[in-house]
């Protein structure tokens, strides 16, 4: 046996380092167990000197590779210089685009909501010359554009159309001097004609010394030059004095604010409410207004027809004190018996008037409960129930929105025998609408 | 010639060539192996490409060739393989059992064979390597039950890289002799 393994020793060990090395394998393939005392021997002799060859390596080829990385950096500093700069452009170029969207956005949703037809432009252009006060506008003839047309943006009247070419308009803008509008101030209601003075401010003209007009009073536009639509906001009162005959109202351009780069021009204007100085406080956002965007359809007012309310004169909308005048003597004059034109009889014009067209009382407006009649206003006025007061629901004495018409007499007036009816205000929409009431004003009547 | 005659003249020439076996620092014995799975383990995060190269085979059968002897080539390769099989993530064993048949192998063929000759050593390594792989996919199979392919051809073509490769290995080891 001794010879044996003598004879095959080599073979022999083979088979037991073989048989011990598989016994291990299948001891621990079985198992699922690992003879973790080897791994420690060899992670323990490897790792150092892999540990220390690392050591030598980033003090070594790391000291040579960062010389050679030196080398590059001019040339990588200015490809990253170069590589700033293009995305400090893209990056402007797209907040621009940005800004340009959300312009965008914010002019559609005034063009759904205004109730005039628009079409949506862009400012593609300036006239030449230092005092330029025109710019060219994308659309023109072929898109149905015509000279005269008023040109706006939800905040404010920005011109009106001088020159329609085929694929382009010529837009002068208010601040020219030739420019002029009808204005009316929002709280005050003083008349005017607004006009430009070459520069970034514009001037409402007319206005009388005895008229008064405040600081920060905004002015919209009247309707009266049947190009603009009325409401449309025209600038905040910057500066009041009185003139020699005429105040001197200076004006910012409300349109001009915002920079102008997307407008509207008014294809088919409908004429609006002006708000109330109180309602424009309220809106949410005050630099834009938005006109309704519904009207009170015919037949939904119950009362405050003329025949109903014992006047010729609409309720709503703006009148000139000739015509409230006219309206209160016709009044008395029919309560009378006296028909004007055929002579004869004088009507007592101190008598006291009906009711239904008499100016109410300073402070005896009161909100009417829904349903019920408000005391000292015509018994045909009845805020419909769903109306609370407080609530900034159309008044059913807003007018309807109709077609541009001149302003003599023609337009419905908002001041009846001395009362005003402030018509809500519609807000832009994602904004709670402004909790107003139907307000009104006691006015002196007229002698 | 008789029987007796042949067999003496056989025993002298492995006597001959065990003799003419050299020696090794015990430092080097221990060092270098060392260095070559350090270098396995180390240098492909640099060059991946260096992966390829099989340096603990390439000691062992260097180890089992110079030593002309199977039980302590065998030994070798065992330690090495059981190392390596360490430092990897299978069990322990799968390079040892491959290494220690490398070894006893390597050691058995420098008994019959001049290995000082570089032509034999390029085709000793050349073989050692494919026997290599071979036999370690073999254990993978049968042993782990691991369903890997085996290329011939990238197996014939890194035995012959690993070949020229341990013509240099092997005479930078021969200057560490004693």
């Amino acid at each position: 046996m001794e010879a044996l393994l003598n004879r095959y020793r080599n073979l022999t060990v083979l088979l037991l380092v073989i048989l011990a090395q598989l016994v291990l394998l299948a001891w621990q393939v079985k198992s699922n167990q690992d003879v973790r005392m080897i791994r420690v021997w060899a992670v323990t002799a490897v790792t150092p000197m892999a540990r220390v060859l690392e050591f030598v390596r980033e003090h070594t080829i790391g000291v040579a590779q960062n010389y050679f990385v030196l080398v590059n950096v001019r040339t990588d500093n200015d490809k990253l210089k170069q590589e700033n700069g293009r995305l400090k452009i893209e990056n402007q170029f797209l907040r621009t685009e940005l800004e340009t969207a959300e312009r965008a956005r914010a002019l559609a949703t005034f063009q759904e909501r205004t109730p005039s037809r628009t079409l949506p432009s862009r400012i593609i252009g300036t006239g030449t010359g230092a005092n330029s006060h025109v710019v060219f506008i994308d659309r023109g003839s072929t898109a149905g554009i015509r000279r005269g047309m008023a040109v706006i943006t939800p905040d404010g009247i920005v011109g009106k159309v001088l020159a329609a070419y085929p694929t382009a308009s010529q837009v002068l803008l208010v601040t020219d001097p030739t420019f002029g509008a009808g204005v009316i101030s929002g709280k005050n209601r003083v008349h005017g004609t607004v006009k430009g003075i070459g520069q970034n401010k514009i001037i409402v003209d007319y206005v009388q010394n005895e008229e008064k007009v405040e600081t920060g009073e905004m002015f919209f536009t009247s309707g009266d030059d049947r190009i603009f639509p009325k409401g449309m906001p025209v600038g905040k009162v910057t500066v009041v004095r009185a003139g020699r005959t005429f105040k001197e109202i200076f004006l910012v351009p409300a349109a001009f604010q915002q920079g102008l780069e997307e407008v509207l021009v008014v294809i088919e204007g409908i004429n609006g409410v002006i708000p109330d100085a109180e309602q424009q406080r309220n809106t949410a956002n005050p630099e834009v207004y938005l006109q309704p965007q519904e009207a009170p359809k015919p037949g939904s007012t119950p009362a405050a027809t003329p025949a109903e309310g014992g006047g010729q004169t609409p309720i709503s909308g703006l009148s000139t004190d000739a015509d409230r005048i006219r309206e209160r003597y016709k009044v008395l004059g029919e309560q009378q018996g006296v028909k004007y034109g055929e002579g004869g009889k004088i009507p007592n014009f101190n008598a006291t008037q009906p009711p239904s067209s008499q100016p109410p009382a300073a402070g005896a407006s009161k909100p009417a409960a829904p349903g019920t009649t408000a005391p000292g206003t015509a018994g045909s006025r009845p805020i419909p129930p769903a109306t609370a007061p407080g609530t900034a629901a159309p008044s059913p004495l807003a007018p309807k929105p109709q077609p541009q018409q001149p302003a003599t007499g023609a337009n419905p007036s908002s001041r009846s025998s001395g009362t005003v009816t402030v018509q809500p205000r519609a807000v832009p929409s994602g904004t709670a609408p402004a909790p107003t009431q139907p307000r009104q004003e006691a006015r002196p009547p007229n002698p | 010639m008789s029987d007796f005659t042949s067999g003496r003249l056989l025993n002298d020439a492995a006597l001959r060539r065990r003799r003419s076996s050299k020696h090794f620092r015990p430092i080097a014995m221990v060092v270098v192996p060392l260095i070559a799975i350090l270098f396995q383990v180390y240098v492909p995060r640099f060059f991946q490409y260096l992966g390829y190269l099989e340096l603990p085979l390439l000691v062992t059968v260097y180890y089992a060739l110079m030593n002309r002897r199977p039980i302590p080539g065998l030994f070798f390769g065992c330690v090495i393989g059981l190392v390596q099989d360490s430092l990897s993530h299978q069990p322990l064993g799968m390079f040892g059992i491959v290494k220690t048949l490398v070894g006893y192998f390597a050691g058995s063929v420098s008994m019959r064979f001049d290995v000082d000759n570089p032509m034999l050593q390029f085709v000793l390594g050349f073989f050692f390597f494919f026997f290599h792989q071979f036999f370690y996919w073999i254990l993978s199979r049968a042993l782990l039950g691991l369903q890997i392919d085996f290329d011939i051809q990238q197996t014939l073509i890194l035995s012959l890289l690993n070949a020229v490769v341990a013509l240099p290995l092997f005479v930078l080891l021969d200057k560490m002799r004693e």
